[in-house]
């Protein structure tokens, strides 16, 4: 899927990343890098490290080691807030949203960092409270129509299937407007047909927004066909990088994924 | 100056002018319903119109047209007819290849579709459609990386530029158009053969719509819920030719999931729909009451027996003792004006089913809670309008009397036969039918049996073609009995056989929404569809509504013969990506009878177990196959003398 959207220069670097908690060594001596608009996918067997990968780039954890450069700012470690605001957002792989609450209110947390208004202004429905919920709610209606779900709009998250609880997840995680998505897992669980929509519409953002994507996936076959650009990593270390036809090619890839005869 | 409004483009242009500012058109969009007015149409249908001349399209030439319910969609229909073309609406839920006939029999150079899937599958005929050169989309999403299409935006541009190079074109176009000429072009759905082009013109659409809303009192004022396939001819009646008649506001959906939720933010007030949309909405309802709360469902129940025992009677303004009227009052405050808020029936004045029988209990359940549920009859080379029941003399099993300036009699051999200004032309490319169906004196024959009741209103038994006979020497009208099977919550699909045969054996789909509520109900685990219908309890459930179905066959003479003696669950519902179904979901019998031949035989011949294995299709084109062991039962028959004094 090579299209129009031109993959541009590395906005994302880290390097010789080393994550230990206490005696576990959870990632040793990670170094590799994200170019703008592209879709990059981290691979690996259970317990391999890769939802640890996604929580050091956007701040969740603090490596011991090694150097973060994003968007040409090298850093020791991201911080959350900092991360979001510099336009990273994520997904994760249990499904992380309010159930009680309606999908698009929901969605509309995802734009929680876009609204000035103090909070009077908004206790109040007042002033400039008003005028940036009316903006908000417009964005958040387009990613609803961009991901087809305006027929839940007004449904509870804990009451719809597991598959749309993904996609919306991934709407709320869009409504931010980030230039770079953290999706952990976003196809985990899901049926074919499900699998199929989500990859279409992470095609789509990549290519409608231009969105660089960063995805953990088990799914080989949703790895290879998406993705152009894959790092596998095995206990905490990377044995691999390159594009996908050259992963599928790699003798430690291969060993790691079915073993080896000893 | 006088002008006679006798074509559809002059219809538009006169809204424009009596109420420029009178919405024609809403679509709810990014959450917000939009509207147009009748001048914002007519001018974007003027640049629109323009836009396709500078592109080529001329008088005489036929437009496709596929897509949801999309307001420029029904406009390029307009378009197309201001400069002399014929628009060609089809289904959008076919695949590519389905296309490919169509294209090629209308000889299609120029499409407008709705998204990118639409201009895939234009993309993936054009192959066979060397015809096939423009294409234009309305929604851009995804349509960056194409190639030699055009937006509908751009076209709109393309069209502004020409008209302000050419001032007088659209005017000297639109004073061109004659009454006589073919508006549109209909495909029928195929259920036999190849799929014919229905060629109706512009006086006969008019003649339909205004004998329909002279028929009902429909002013501008009104407004309807546009969500039907658009290259059906119902939504091309109500739509289209009654929304440029009347001047009334057509309202689009958000997409095809949200209809329900739309429908119950506009509140039409006129509304149209199939038999099988007004019972998914009953089933949903029961089901919700099910679950609720056990004083609620006490009032529910209450009061629809208070209803069922005289609300069809007080909407029909007959005679009703003071008693029930005090408690259907008190029943429309607490349980029947609620319940027609959420199905979005508040404001509605006139509704119509048609295109296939609706189940007594299913029409009267709508007329006793205060919707004004009226049947029609009509098909695609009538404008669907043949007759029609006037408001306090609808019946369930009548489609009503020959609506105003029609012709209707019945044949020697039981076919219903009709005359009048809303017949088509004729088949595009095909004199031969156009000859076989209408004759010498201008008599439609419709292909339907029927009868007029004592109170002169017209009664369809069954497809003339499909009335069979029995081994027995007994009457076998298989779209009768599968009917009464279909008016079953539980069964959602059926198919009879005895044409020939010494008894009636039939295939059953089971409705998965309400047998697995059913089942969950129950504690019933199942995986899917297959394993639903192979459980026993179900086949006990499906046995008793045959069993049901025969009585009432009993009871009636000249069908007690043919009662239904054994039966069995298919193991995957019949499909139109299958074949087994057409797009308007009606039983194609044949080619289901070919392709379970070895379930037949075994019906026939006496086994109660049968392997089976088929083909499916996937809805992105892919197969797979489906394999059950079928079970067949027998259900219990009734002697007719038995049953009349059961009754």
């Amino acid at each position: 899927m090579t299209s129009a959207r031109r993959i541009g220069d590395v906005v994302l670097k880290v390097e010789h990343i080393s994550l230990r908690f206490g005696g576990v060594k959870a990632l040793t001596d990670i170094s590799f890098d994200v170019n703008e608009h592209e879709v990059r996918a981290i691979i690996g067997p259970n317990g391999a490290g890769k939802s640890s990968m996604l929580n050091v780039i956007n701040g969740v954890y603090h490596p011991q080691e090694g150097t973060i450069t994003f968007h040409g700012r090298q850093r020791r470690d991201m911080d959350t807030h900092q991360a979001a605001a510099q336009g990273i957002a994520r997904t994760f792989q249990n499904i992380a949203l309010f159930k009680g609450m309606s999908v698009l209110d929901n969605i509309m947390t995802g734009r929680n960092l876009r609204m000035r208004a103090s909070f009077l202004e908004q206790a109040l429905w007042f002033g400039r409270a008003r005028r940036e919920e009316l903006e908000n709610r417009r964005k958040v209606e387009e990613v609803i129509d961009f991901l087809e779900i305006q027929s839940i709009r007004r449904t509870p998250v804990g009451r719809l299937p597991y598959g749309l609880q993904k996609r919306v997840e991934l709407a709320r995680a869009l409504a931010a407007e980030p230039t770079m998505l953290l999706l952990d897992e976003p196809m985990a669980g899901m049926n074919v047909e499900e699998k199929q929509d989500m990859c279409r519409f992470i095609l789509d953002v990549n290519e409608q927004y231009g969105t660089t994507i960063v995805l953990i996936e088990h799914d080989m076959g949703v790895v290879m066909d998406i993705s152009d650009r894959v790092v596998v990593l095995d206990y905490g270390k990377k044995i691999g990088d390159g594009r996908p036809e050259e992963i599928r090619a790699n003798q430690a890839v291969i060993d790691a994924y079915l073993g080896v005869a000893h | 100056m006088e002008e006679k409004l006798d074509t559809f483009p002059r219809r538009l242009l006169n809204h424009a002018r009596v109420r420029p500012d009178h919405p024609a058109t809403r679509e709810k969009d990014l959450g917000i319903w939009q509207t147009w007015s009748w001048r914002e149409v007519a001018d974007e249908v003027r640049a629109l119109a323009c836009g396709l001349a500078a592109q080529g399209f001329r008088r005489g030439m036929h437009l496709a047209i596929i897509g949801d319910n999309r307001p420029r969609l029904y406009w390029s229909m307009v378009a197309a007819q201001c400069v002399g073309g014929v628009p060609v609406p089809m289904y959008q839920d076919a695949p590519a290849a389905e296309f490919v006939f169509v294209l090629q029999n209308a000889e299609i150079a120029y499409a407008i579709v709705e998204d990118q899937e639409q201009v895939d599958k234009m993309l993936e005929a054009r192959p066979q459609v060397p015809s096939l050169a423009h294409i234009y989309y309305d929604d851009p999403r995804g349509m960056r990386d194409y190639e030699g299409v055009l937006s509908y935006d751009e076209l709109v541009k393309i069209g502004r530029e020409y008209d302000r190079a050419h001032p007088g074109f659209f005017d000297d176009e639109v004073a061109k158009g004659a009454a006589d000429d073919v508006s549109v072009m209909l495909y029928t759905s195929g259920t036999t053969g190849k799929p014919k082009g229905v060629c109706q013109t512009h006086a006969a659409f008019i003649a339909a719509a205004e004998g329909g809303c002279e028929f009902d009192r429909l002013t501008a004022d009104d407004s309807i819920l546009s969500y039907l396939p658009m290259a059906w001819v119902g939504d091309h009646l109500f739509s289209f030719a009654q929304w440029l008649v009347a001047g009334f506001t057509i309202n689009c959906p958000e997409s095809s999931d949200t209809v329900m939720t739309d429908l119950r933010e506009i509140g039409p007030t006129y509304y149209f729909a199939p038999p099988r949309i007004f019972e998914n909405l009953l089933t949903q309802v029961m089901i919700r009451m099910e679950d609720a709360a056990a004083p609620k469902r006490w009032l529910f129940r209450q009061f629809t027996a208070v209803a069922r025992r005289c609300g069809a009677e007080i909407l029909d303004g007959k005679p009703v003792s003071l008693g029930d009227r005090v408690q259907y009052a008190l029943g429309n405050v607490l349980v029947y004006g609620p319940l027609r808020n959420v199905l979005g029936m508040s404001r509605i004045r006139i509704a119509y089913t048609a295109g296939a029988a609706i189940g007594p209990d299913l029409f009267r359940f709508y007329r006793s809670i205060g919707v004004n549920l009226k049947q029609l009859y009509g098909s695609t080379e009538t404008c669907a309008y043949v007759c029609l029941q006037p408001d306090g003399a609808v019946r369930f099993d009548t489609v009503g009397m020959p609506a105003p300036k029609v012709d209707v009699k019945i044949a020697a051999n039981g076919e219903v036969m009709a005359r009048g200004p809303m017949l088509l032309k004729e088949y595009y490319k095909r004199p031969d039918a156009t000859a076989e169906s209408i004759d010498a004196e201008g008599w439609f024959h419709t292909g339907d049996a029927g009868y007029f009741d004592d109170a002169g209103q017209l009664k369809i038994i069954d497809r003339a073609k499909d009335v069979g006979k029995m081994t027995t020497g007994a009457m076998f009208a298989p779209n009768y009995i599968e009917n009464k099977l279909r008016f079953f919550p539980h069964i959602k699909e059926a198919v009879a056989f005895g044409h020939d045969r010494g008894t009636v054996c039939t295939f059953i789909n089971i409705d998965v929404g309400s047998v697995g509520n059913w089942a969950e109900r129950r504690g019933l685990a199942y995986s899917g569809y297959t394993d639903l219908a192979a459980k026993p309890e179900v086949y006990q459930l499906v046995k008793e509504c045959v069993e049901q179905v025969n009585a009432e066959l009993a009871r009636d003479p000249a069908l007690a013969g043919s009662q239904i003696s054994r039966f069995l669950v298919l193991h995957k519902e019949l499909d139109p990506d299958d074949d087994e179904l057409t797009r308007t979901r009606k039983v194609r019998r044949g080619f289901v009878a070919e392709k379970y031949r070895v379930l037949i035989d075994a019906l026939y011949g006496g086994k109660t177990v049968e392997h089976i294995e088929t083909l499916v299709r996937f809805e992105d084109g892919r197969t797979g196959m489906v394999a059950a062991d079928l079970r067949i039962d027998d259900a219990k028959t009734f002697s007719p003398e038995a049953a009349t004094k059961a009754a």
